[in-house]
């Protein structure tokens, strides 16, 4: 007589794999559609917004955390036109 | 104000922002609110087995899921606008807004991301029991998510837990547990989430209106109103409730937001709240520029305003000009130009600090930082008032009156309008005559944008009442906000109304495309 091939349980990592993998292929109009539309927002805010628009301020034009706290320290103190108690 | 700061920057700046959070702010307080509604479905469903609760989960659950989806990462574009846009006040501020936004993308990541796809995907793949469990979690964590970004806005309104650190020129949190449970924060969290659960129960209410009124889904509907109003009612009736603790709260840390949202320009004991009015620019000025708003008419209530702040008829409350004057020594509220002496002198402190330190005076810069800002007294009693330094007359203290009176009146009457909403929804429900009643279901309806104004009008009067300060009484905006060229933040302003724009009008046609289909069988 043939031997009947055991069962083997896929490990936890397969299966949270195949969770994922059927749940994306078996999505709905809606699910595809926002999923689209979560990969275009995406793009745009991390390869577009943050690169080209908004680099980090004090990163870019300065290059230490001295001379940033230098440069803070020269905003904060500045005096304003009508106090008549300037340096 | 500090003279070389272009006015047009820093308004482009605070335009930017503005648009920005109020955008996202679309799409968050739904959330909110329909992942508890969604779950109270799911665990009728699993107590009843009736799949037809299966069925309005699944319906309400898939306009979370385009509401969420849509919304996600758009509250990212806030945190580069802080390196970029407003970049003296993300160094000045130090960890203490980095820690709590930190915890929020952490909690956010790992808890959403693992159970929304359950949701979603484990209808059938997982036992009802975790599925519901996920969908309970789902709800937990998105609200704990928003616990998060009001503590680090709630410190910007009450800055606790701290000490400003001369060396680094940053505030450093010392106390965790100070900055968690600021009065503000917790005001703002419970009064916030609470808002959320209103507006998705109003939003639940409407759509479930609309189904009666094209004669679909008569059952589904009339369960989703019930649900939805009951949970409506109860948190409506909390964010009464938070919003007269917060208004309490208010009063004592933020006095001038407080007198602005009630245009109260003198204060009186006794003082009554007004219900409606409406205001107009008067010839009086404040000192030099601002005019005075007077009332053309108003409802007012009498003694309230007192009771509110105070707990009785006889308490103080200061109105703007007294605040100007005198302060309010009842309650250790300091007058604007004693702050103003007081900022200016924690300023000379600094900068003294910072000569010692540019000439390599390393032994007098050590006796500042002992002497100063190592002492409990010049941190409490001076420092912490350092941002009053930077205005030229007390009434560059005083924000935009008609905005904040207008926002805030907005805000409370229609709150109050959807308390009657709820509770005539349930009452019909219960004699069995809410779909003979056409005008209550299309008032439910045209309830879904007013239930939209008024949580960002909550929004306009908590960040507008609070102007100049972008941390309160520490440091005003225009010291805040980065040297850039306004042609660039402009720039960025159009690209982000073009953006969120587009996002809002996807939101919408997928999900009305979705609700026109209606639930599946």
């Amino acid at each position: 007589m043939k031997k009947m091939p055991e069962k083997t349980t896929p490990n936890m990592f397969a299966r949270i794999f195949r969770f994922y993998y059927e749940g994306f292929t078996s999505m709905s109009w809606w699910g595809k559609r926002v999923w689209l539309i979560i990969l275009i927002k995406l793009f745009i805010i991390f390869l577009v917004l943050r690169l080209f628009f908004f680099p980090d301020y004090l990163k870019k034009n300065f290059t230490d955390d001295r001379q940033r706290s230098d440069y803070i320290l020269e905003q904060i103190t500045k005096t304003t036109d009508t106090d008549d108690r300037k340096h | 104000m500090i003279g070389n700061i272009d006015l047009s920057l820093v308004d482009w700046s605070r335009a930017q922002f503005a648009l920005t959070a109020m955008y996202h702010w679309l799409f968050v307080p739904l959330t909110l609110g329909l992942s508890f509604i969604i779950a109270i479905m799911e665990t009728i469903y699993v107590k009843t087995g009736n799949e037809e609760w299966k069925r309005m989960t699944r319906f309400w659950m898939t306009l979370f899921g385009i509401n969420f989806a849509i919304g996600v990462a758009t509250g990212i574009i806030l945190e580069f606008e802080f390196g970029t846009n407003w970049s003296s006040y993300s160094w000045f501020v130090g960890d203490i807004f980095g820690a709590p936004l930190a915890i929020e993308g952490i909690l956010a990541f790992f808890l959403e991301s693992t159970f929304v796809a359950v949701m979603f995907f484990g209808w059938n793949k997982v036992s009802k029991k975790f599925h519901l469990a996920s969908t309970w979690l789902v709800a937990v964590g998105a609200n704990l998510s928003a616990l998060w970004i009001l503590v680090a806005n709630a410190w910007m309104q009450n800055p606790v837990g701290m000490v400003f650190n001369p060396e680094t020129a940053r505030n450093e949190m010392v106390n965790f547990w100070a900055v968690l449970f600021n009065p503000v924060a917790v005001d703002k969290f419970l009064h916030t989430i609470f808002s959320g659960f209103l507006l998705a129960s109003v939003f639940v209410v409407g759509v479930s209106s609309w189904f009666i009124i094209k004669k679909r889904e008569e059952w589904l509907s009339k369960r989703s109103i019930l649900i939805a109003s009951v949970f409506g009612l109860l948190s409506s009736l909390m964010v009464a409730f938070t919003g007269d603790t917060s208004a309490r709260t208010i009063a004592q840390v933020q006095p001038v937001k407080f007198a602005a949202m009630e245009a109260l320009y003198t204060g009186s004991k006794d003082a009554g709240l007004v219900a409606v009015g409406v205001l107009k620019k008067s010839d009086e000025k404040l000192i030099t520029d601002k005019a005075v708003n007077n009332f053309v008419m108003k409802i007012r209530i009498p003694g309230l305003l007192s009771v509110m702040t105070g707990g009785s008829r006889d308490v103080f409350v200061p109105g703007i000009k007294d605040l100007i004057h005198y302060g309010d020594t009842t309650r250790n509220i300091l007058s604007i130009p004693e702050m103003m002496e007081r900022g200016r002198f924690a300023r000379e402190v600094l900068d003294d600090y910072k000569r010692a330190r540019m000439l390599n005076d390393n032994e007098q810069a050590d006796i500042i930082r002992n002497d100063y800002f190592r002492t409990r007294s010049f941190l409490e009693e001076n420092f912490r008032y350092f941002g009053y330094a930077f205005l030229n007359s007390p009434e560059d203290a005083i924000p935009n009156v008609a905005v904040a009176f207008y926002s805030f009146h907005l805000m409370v009457m229609l709150g109050f309008f959807f308390i009657l909403l709820f509770i005539l929804a349930i009452f019909m429900l219960f004699r069995g005559t809410l779909q003979k009643n056409k005008w209550f279901l299309w008032l439910a309806l045209l309830s879904i944008p007013l239930v939209y104004i008024c949580s960002e009008a909550g929004w306009v009067t908590a960040e507008m009442g609070r102007q100049p300060w972008i941390i309160q009484d520490m440091m005003p905006v225009s010291v805040a906000v980065s040297q850039l060229s306004p042609g660039s933040v402009i720039t960025t302003f159009i690209l982000f109304a073009v953006l969120f724009t587009a996002l809002l009008a996807a939101e919408v046609s997928i999900m009305i495309r979705q609700i026109k289909s209606g639930p599946k069988h």
